[in-house]
């Protein structure tokens, strides 16, 4: 077992539908309440019961945000399971679950832990509790006390029957007395310094750091259809929504999603569609009249595999040309990525006053990755949260579209003020009355279009690091960042930088002169076009010359881009 | 009561044939309006596509004129975010019954405080007379020319079927009881449908006035509280008989999307008079803590 790590990677393996996730939820909870810092991220099949799921955790003494392809412990819950992730397994892999039912998975010369979680559950009642006595025995294992083990059960079945109660604890001390054994006699003993900082941080899913900014941004509606992996906003907002006062509808189909989404913020509500690819592809028509009625729109598009359905529960970042390009009609917009839990807040809430003050709709374009991976962080600054509306109180002649010198018109609402507040899909003139004279309706186009200089001032700048004026640049954008940043201090060169698109779209105009002066300039992104690097090349006539793609369906991984960086910069 | 002039918007330019059931619409519906005292400022109407979602336009009122087939979906969105507003979705047979069956059926699911107008002219009129869901069989255009096939859509026994609140038909040629149906269902609480019999005189020569004037008959002796009675006299046409006009159902029990929601329980005023209660997600952050 190698002690020397400053993190340790888990990973448990099992059958949907066996509780994985539970065991990874209470790990999370636990280990960081123990000062561990933590990560943890799924992958799982499209199916309710059975196939293959697991979950890679870190537990570090320094922070971990990025996923590694190394395992240090393996918990193998059922037969398959080793085989599953026989990719990721070497000889520092030590595998602990039943011996007798991976027989023929274990590569020769792994070492085994020899323990049947059924077993011990069985023998305390159910063996349901298999997932308990793991979590108990992991607990030991990272030196967690066993008392704080039996706070999470009563904390976690609080409010069930005494009975279960009663037996989950039995089951987690049961585990952990296990793991105390395997400590005692050396078989397994993991030394990670807590850290003092972890106690006062959140641990959330980015999906949940998404919804803390759409309630930060003063989000008061959302129309969605469940889609993976859009589904955990929607599922969000409906558990607190009711305290903050969301309208919160699950609607017939992502059509009607949209244009309820305007109809809010018609009303002067803040109203969020939340969706994946397949969704989307929907809403274009929606998107489309955003444009036309010059209506604030925010738009969460989480992206997964397609084309069509693709593969449901897995990860990409290829909808940026989707999102560029949706909607009939030229009008502006803009794509927001977050790369960690601390920008899908920050950029979530952004999304609502960009869109507000502008009238424009706004993406922010997430993926299966972001929105199911944990970790701890420090808690968002919710210091300066206030919703600075933007529309205004209408005069008897109100003109929602009047031609103004910058582009923009005072937006009124139904409601508040002595004017008609009048919005049309089609042509129309100041008022919104449909028209064609022709005259007007190139005022009415280069009115819309004249809103993206507003969205060009206010694009947030590409991050740059450690330093400018590198001679490579890896370029990547959205969910890969800490993947990208965890790679290059891996590689630990000094003339490798690093920089980071939060926003994708427009481009923030510092673009150009940060990457042309580099002597290779690497795109890492998880699509088979190199979209973003096209992108790039469109709007800020940057050449890219090396691309780092990646769509299998997963996500990358630490080791995986330190090898092919290294391949390309021999 | 309001003078009906204050929903008048000025000289335009109507984009209605001469003759068109529309203008019978818009006079009965100001009328309406005006005698419910509804201030414009408090009005939104919410229409799609077509000739009959030309409306709003010729209305002194707010408006959302939105997507072919989509009025509902944001009429919906309106009414549960402010519910101070008078919202009003009105569109075509084959914007509300056609493109927009989906959202019909769902939201009279909902049950949103709003009234559906749809003229029904069972054509298509904007794009010059094709077959509507609500065209007769046999009625023949360019794109049926051997005449419809299709079982016409039958949005009473639909909406009855699905429990709507409050569900009526009548004919424009009768302004007066169109005029009273109006009200009350602009009146009632929750989602209401009125179907307005209307003849396009441009692309319907089948179904003009005097069709629909011997071919209709008003309900009497109906009791709109019962749903069977309400359903068997939805579908009694299809049986060859003339077609009933006036109240079919009504259902006093339902409940109002913004009362099941609970959204102004506590706090009645519309959204966009609320902020972020920064308390509650502190405390909610905090949450995450743990
Ligand atoms: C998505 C979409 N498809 C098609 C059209 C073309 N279109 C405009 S109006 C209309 C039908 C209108 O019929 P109806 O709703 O019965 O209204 P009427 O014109 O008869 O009043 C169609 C198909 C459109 N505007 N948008
Ligand atoms: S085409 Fe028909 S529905 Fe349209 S205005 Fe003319 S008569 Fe009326």
């Amino acid at each position: 077992m190698n002690t020397e790590h400053k993190d340790y990677s888990v990973v448990l393996v099992g059958p949907a539908g066996m509780g994985i996730q539970t065991v990874e939820q209470a790990l999370v909870k636990i280990l960081k309440s123990a000062g561990y810092h933590i990560f943890a991220t799924k992958e799982y099949m499209s199916r309710v019961r059975g196939g293959m799921n697991s979950t890679s955790l870190r537990v570090g003494s320094v922070p971990v945000s990025a996923p590694v392809e190394r395992i240090d412990l393996l918990l193998a819950l059922a037969p398959g399971g080793v085989s599953h992730v026989s990719e990721r397994i070497s000889p520092t892999t030590i595998i602990l679950g039943e011996k007798e039912q991976f027989e023929q998975e274990i590569p020769a010369g792994i070492r085994t832990i020899d323990i049947s979680f059924e077993q011990i559950a069985s023998a305390i009642g159910n063996k349901l509790y298999s997932n308990t006595v793991a979590v108990g025995l992991l607990g030991a294992v990272f030196h967690v006390e066993g008392a704080t083990l039996e706070d999470f059960v009563q904390k976690r079945f609080a409010g069930k029957e005494q009975k279960i109660v009663e037996e989950n604890k039995k089951a987690i001390r049961a585990g952990f007395e296990q793991g105390l054994r395997l400590v005692q006699s050396g078989l397994l003993d993991i030394r990670l310094q807590p850290d003092s900082r972890v106690k006062n941080q959140i641990v959330m899913e980015g999906i949940e750091a998404v919804g803390f900014g759409a309630l930060a941004g003063g989000c008061n509606f959302i129309g969605a259809y469940p889609m993976s992996p859009s589904t955990g906003l929607l599922t969000f907002l409906a558990k607190h929504g009711k305290r903050f006062g969301v309208v919160v509808e699950q609607a017939e189909d992502e059509i009607a999603a949209i244009n309820m989404a305007l109809g809010a913020w018609y009303a002067g509500a803040r109203g969020i569609a939340s969706t994946s690819g397949g969704g989307f592809a929907l809403m274009t028509e929606g998107f489309s009249l955003a444009g036309m009625l010059e209506s604030p729109l925010v738009i969460h598009l989480a992206q997964r595999p397609g084309p069509a359905t693709g593969l449901p529960t897995r990860t990409e970042q290829a909808d940026l040309d989707l999102a560029l390009y949706a909607g009939h009609g030229e009008f502006p917009r803009a794509i927001l990525a977050p790369g960690n839990l601390q920008q899908a807040f920050e950029l979530t809430r952004h999304a609502f006053d960009l869109a507000d003050q502008f009238q424009v709709p706004v993406f922010v374009l997430t993926d299966q990755y972001l929105a199911d991976t944990y970790y701890n962080t420090e808690p968002f600054d919710l210091s300066d949260v206030r919703v600075n509306h933007h529309f205004v109180e209408t005069q008897e002649g109100y003109l929602r579209f009047a031609l103004t010198e910058s582009g923009l018109s005072p937006r009124g609402i139904p409601g508040l003020g002595r004017g008609l507040v009048a919005v049309d899909s089609d042509e129309h003139d100041e008022f919104g009355r449909i028209t064609e004279d022709l005259n007007l309706r190139t005022k009415m186009v280069e009115k819309r279009r004249s809103k993206e200089k507003f969205l060009i001032e206010q694009a947030i700048a590409p991050m740059v690091r450690p330093a400018p004026k590198k001679e490579h640049l890896v370029i990547c954008w959205g969910s890969t960042l800490p993947i990208v940043q965890e790679a290059l201090e891996v590689l630990g060169r000094e003339d490798v930088g690093l920089v980071h698109f939060p926003q994708v779209f427009p481009l923030h105009p510092s673009t150009a002169a940060i990457l042309a002066p580099a002597r290779t300039r690497i795109c890492l992104e998880g699509n088979a076009g190199g979209q973003f690097a096209r992108l790039l090349k469109a709007y800020a006539d940057v050449e890219i010359t090396h691309r780092i793609l990646k769509y299998n369906g997963a996500a990358f991984t630490v080791e995986e881009v330190v090898r092919r960086l290294k391949e390309i910069l021999k | 009561m309001l003078d009906e002039k204050v929903f008048y918007p000025g000289k335009l330019d109507i984009a209605w044939c001469p003759g068109c059931g529309n203008y019978g619409i818009l006079r009965v519906l100001q009328k309406a309006l005006a005698e419910l005292d509804i201030d414009p400022h408090n009005l939104v109407m919410v229409s799609g596509i077509g000739q009959a979602a030309k409306l709003p336009h010729y209305f002194n009122c707010h408006y959302f004129n939105g997507l072919h087939g989509r009025a509902l979906p944001a009429a919906f969105a309106i009414s549960a975010v402010n519910p101070n507003l008078t919202v009003i979705a009105e569109s075509g047979d084959g914007d509300m019954y056609g493109e927009g069956g989906n959202h019909f059926m769902h939201t009279i699911r909902r049950n949103p405080n709003i009234t559906n107008i749809v003229h029904n002219n069972m054509v298509y009129g904007l794009t010059k007379g094709q077959a509507s869901p609500t065209s007769r069989r046999g009625f023949k255009t360019p794109v049926q020319p051997a005449g419809v096939i299709n079982e016409p859509f039958n949005p009473l026994a639909v909406a009855i079927a699905l429990d709507a609140s409050f569900v009526a038909r009548t004919f424009i040629g009768e302004a007066e009881r169109t005029k009273e149906i109006l009200k009350q269902a602009i009146r009632h609480p929750g989602y209401a449908l009125v179907d307005i019999l209307q003849p396009c005189v441009t692309f319907n020569k089948v179904n003009t006035y005097q069709w629909f004037k011997e071919s209709t008959y008003w309900l009497e002796d109906h009791n709109p509280l019962d749903r069977r009675a309400a359903f068997s006299r939805a579908i009694e046409e299809s049986e060859g008989g003339k077609l009933p006009l006036g109240i079919f159902y009504i259902n006093p029990n339902k409940v109002p999307y913004n009362q099941a929601a609970g959204i102004y329980e506590t706090d009645t005023r519309p959204l966009f008079q609320r902020s972020v209660d920064l308390e509650k997600l502190r405390g909610l952050l905090q949450s995450y803590k743990e």
